[in-house]
């Protein structure tokens, strides 16, 4: 996405590669910007704006932000806060499963069924998200 | 992330950027590394948490040696790992790996298609076997 392009609201996920949870992060992140908002909606790479780099940077404080954690750590949203973004809202994984117990995701590198299932769940309270902040100035 | 420090362990960092396929490939590969080819001896750090700081992330990557998968040529994983922590063991870009280099035409960042997973598999043979040799060489 070019800093100059319309103003969208970037989702960003927490990059995380050891748990089933970060995978599903990046899929949620995936179904909102590649399906369900995918006008309204973008993504940048986590590690380029923790780097520093200078368009992640202005996409980031000059969009509105939300982000998706896998873990408690929260890296996503600690992140988008140190970058000085405008962080507009914050979603967890694990309260996405809090709400879907029968969901059991195992599998990291490919999701599997319940992971993907979580995802889009959580992708459907994502968009409502993005929705809501692109009502209000 | 370990619990014997005195193990032997290669510390895989891959960029996983969101943003393009190259991100994803990094990523599989780095996953297929250790889940199939190397899980005896491969560990993994969550880029972000290690550039934000995370000083167990930190000081595994200045203790252990480490094996950088960028993307892309921006190198987030190997700059980042060489700032905070020292030179990595190696360092492999997934660019190198794509047709000519391109970063289009190279499917969908969210799921891999044949193609870029065969890449993805390739790049994960090229990381075990960088990580045969640094614990043939391990003192």
């Amino acid at each position: 996405m070019k800093p100059n392009a319309p103003k969208k609201v970037i989702i960003i996920p927490c990059s995380g590669i050891g748990k089933a949870f970060g995978s599903v992060s990046r899929e949620t992140t995936y179904e909102v910007i590649e399906n369900l908002r995918k006008e309204t909606a973008d993504t940048v790479c986590l590690a380029l704006l923790v780097s520093g780099d200078e368009e992640s940077l202005h996409l980031v404080r000059n969009n509105k932000c939300i982000t998706v954690d896998g873990c408690p750590l929260q890296c996503a949203e600690k992140n988008v806060r140190l970058a000085g973004g405008d962080l507009a809202g914050s979603f967890r994984v694990v309260d996405a499963y809090k709400d879907n117990r029968h969901l059991k995701p195992r599998a990291v590198t490919f999701l599997d069924h319940d992971g993907r299932q979580l995802a889009k769940a959580l992708a459907e309270r994502v968009a409502v998200k993005v929705d809501e902040l692109l009502r209000t100035p | 992330m370990m619990s014997e420090q005195s193990e032997k362990k290669v510390g895989i960092i891959s960029c996983s950027g969101e943003g393009c396929v190259e991100g994803t490939i990094s990523r599989i590969a780095a996953r297929l590394v250790l889940e199939r080819l190397r899980p005896d001896t491969t560990v993994t750090i969550c880029l972000p948490l290690f550039l934000a700081g995370g000083r167990e992330e930190r000081t595994f990557a200045r203790d252990y040696p480490t094996i950088t998968v960028d993307g892309c040529k921006k190198l987030c994983a190997k700059i980042g790992t060489e700032h905070y922590s020292g030179k990595p063991a190696s360092s492999i870009i997934v660019s190198d790996f794509t047709p000519n280099g391109k970063h289009t035409e190279l499917g969908s960042r969210r799921t891999l298609n044949q193609e870029t997973l065969i890449i993805a598999e390739q790049i994960a043979e090229r990381i075990a076997e960088e990580v045969d040799k640094i614990l043939e060489c391990w003192e």
